[in-house]
């Protein structure tokens, strides 16, 4: 659906050159989430606004839906542009229009005939569940509702894409959660290619199939999500899947315990796909002479399977320990001896 | 009673001088406003980053506005003597004080329309990019009602100079109560005369503020 071949992005800037995009090289396939997380000035949104021929390539090819978006020009980039719709962090939606005349403004662009309009704008009023508020204007709704209205307007006139640049970033954890869903809904009742961009771990982790990290203008790490967190290879990616299954506080908190523990061992047991966290306790208290507690832990679903950690405390005799962290190790769970007082 | 107050007003002269300042300013007032929103557009759509982007138009329009601008009003409509006897064919009457008063203030709104379109979300108009709108339509769906009420508010303020300069332009000829003032109020001596042409500047002056304040509170949905 979305190839890039070799892409570069040059900008002239007053005081030198910056290469927001380094020689990036992407496949993104027709149905799939492809996320891409990278830090602030990393170069994504740079990326994505190659994507709709916002930006153009310094060189290399932007391939969307068959059109290179690099050479279209004039009406044929407006047409390409229709069926590719954008959301915004800021949802940049018109003030001085109600709800249902920013959804309808996308379908006046394309030039659909009032009656029709009507019937459409209706349609995405519903599907993005804004049934009521047709008639509030931007500034009497919430972001979330905001973000509502960016959807279903970025969706007005059928696009094949959906680009989303930090379309959660200004909303808080809850309604981020609920503009994830319907994203998901999206794309699965509608076929549509989602590609968004973010620098939250959780985004990619609840909704992509697939992943890209970028770091400098560069792709450094990509491939399914749980495969990249299973296996993060780069720094920059060992930090991103660290910031979602191990919160700052939690190390903290677990230290914290030490003290309440002079034996034993605490570990961090790592858990990818589909191993749970509690069966796995309960062989380990089966099989060895130990005694397990759990201190801490967090696992989270991925749009693929479980992910997750636990903080535990493992008590007994030392050869025993050694045997039971072994077993667990077995059963594909990556084990971290954090404290050892054995 | 009125008559003992004021001896020396001819109310049906005082209302025609009044009706001419309505039709000067109110001419002069839809001439700026086209023109100050063509010359704003011009400004802001040629300015760095924007849709037009070309140092040279934006170079030379910026210079005609800021020029215009800054000459004293007094001394426009002496320099354009010749171009408004080329126009209108006279210097005096209400029609020949309408070329210096819009070339005195369309520059001026330009700015102010200028200065909205700024303020317009620089992430709205590339939303309008993104769904493929076409120039025209971001100028018409998007720039043009985003600004309005900044539109509205500078046109106001500049209607309530206009008046001020219509007075100014009654002075040396072209009718209207500043020009009754002078005649009759001031160069006979009349106190009265001066006196209630001032009041009704006045009562123009506020009746627009007020109309500009209410259609800018109606229109402004921020
Ligand atoms: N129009 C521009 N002119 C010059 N430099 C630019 C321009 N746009 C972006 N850059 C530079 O390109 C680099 C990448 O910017 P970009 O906005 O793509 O990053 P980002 O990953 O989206 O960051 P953020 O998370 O803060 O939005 C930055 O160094 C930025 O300063
Ligand atoms: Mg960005």
């Amino acid at each position: 659906m979305i190839t890039l071949e070799q892409v570069t992005k040059v900008y002239q800037a007053a005081n030198g050159a910056v290469t927001a995009v380094d020689n990036v090289s992407l496949e993104i396939r027709e149905g799939e989430i492809f996320g891409i997380i990278g830090y602030s000035g990393a170069g994504k949104s740079s990326l994505i606004r190659l994507l709709n021929g916002l930006e153009k390539p310094t060189s290399g090819r932007v391939i969307v839906a068959g059109r290179d978006m690099a050479r279209v020009k004039g009406r044929e980039l407006r047409n390409a542009r229709q069926e590719i719709g954008m959301i915004f962090q800021h949802f940049n939606l018109l003030w001085s229009r109600t709800v249902r005349e920013n959804i309808a403004f996308p379908l006046e662009i394309a030039g659909v005939p009032r009656e029709e309009r009507q019937k459409r704008v209706d349609e995405l009023i519903q599907l993005v569940g804004l049934t009521g508020r047709e008639e509030a204007y931007p500034s009497q709704l919430s972001g979330g509702q905001k973000q509502r209205v960016g959807i279903a307007r970025a969706l007005a006139n059928n696009p094949k894409v959906l680009l989303c640049d930090e379309a959660t970033s200004a909303l808080d954890p809850q309604t981020t959660d609920a503009i994830l869903d319907l994203l998901v809904d999206i794309n699965k009742r509608l076929g549509l290619t989602i590609v968004l961009i973010t620098h939250e771990m959780h985004v990619i982790r609840k909704i992509c199939d697939r992943v890209a990290v970028m770091e400098s203008g560069k792709i450094v790490e990509q491939g399914d999500v749980l495969h990249v967190f299973r296996n993060p290879q780069q720094p920059i990616t060992k930090r991103f899947v660290k910031q979602l299954v191990e919160p700052e506080e939690t190390e903290e908190a677990v230290s914290h315990l030490f003290g309440h523990y002079p034996n034993g061992v605490i570990a961090q047991l790592t858990f990818v796909g589909a191993a749970a966290g509690q069966p796995l306790i309960t062989q380990v208290v089966r099989q060895f002479a130990v005694d397990v507690n759990i201190l801490q832990g967090k696992i989270s679903q991925t749009h693929q399977g479980a992910y997750g950690v636990l903080f535990v405390h493992i008590d007994g005799a030392a050869d025993e320990i050694g045997r039971a962290l072994d077993y667990i190790q077995d059963q594909q769970v990556a084990v971290e001896v954090i404290h050892d007082a054995r | 009673m009125l008559a003992n107050l004021l001896p020396n007003v001819q109310w049906e002269t005082m209302w025609a001088a009044t009706v001419e300042t309505l039709y000067m300013t109110g001419m002069a007032v839809a001439a700026t406003f086209v023109l100050g929103v063509v010359l704003g557009l011009l400004l802001f759509l040629t300015a760095k980053g924007n849709l037009w982007e070309n140092r040279l138009a934006n170079t030379v329009i910026a210079a005609f506005v800021n020029i215009f601008r800054s000459i004293p009003f007094i001394i426009l409509i002496i320099l354009l003597i010749p171009f408004t006897k080329w126009l209108v064919g006279t210097m005096l009457g209400a029609n020949a004080a309408l070329p210096a008063l819009i070339i005195g203030a369309a520059p001026f709104y330009a700015r102010m329309v200028e200065i909205a379109l700024r303020e317009i979300d620089k992430g709205v108009i590339e939303a309008a990019q993104a769904m493929g709108a076409s120039t025209w339509t971001i100028i018409w769906k998007v720039l043009l009602p985003e600004s309005l009420p900044a539109l509205v508010s500078g046109i106001t303020v500049t209607a309530v100079s206009l008046v001020g300069y219509t007075a100014m332009a009654g002075v040396v000829g072209a009718g209207g109560l500043g020009n009754l003032a002078y005649l009759e109020g001031f160069q006979r001596s009349h106190n009265d005369v001066t006196f209630v042409a001032t009041v009704l500047v006045l009562v123009i002056v506020f009746v627009i503020q007020w109309i500009g304040d209410i259609v800018t509170s109606k229109i402004d949905k921020r």
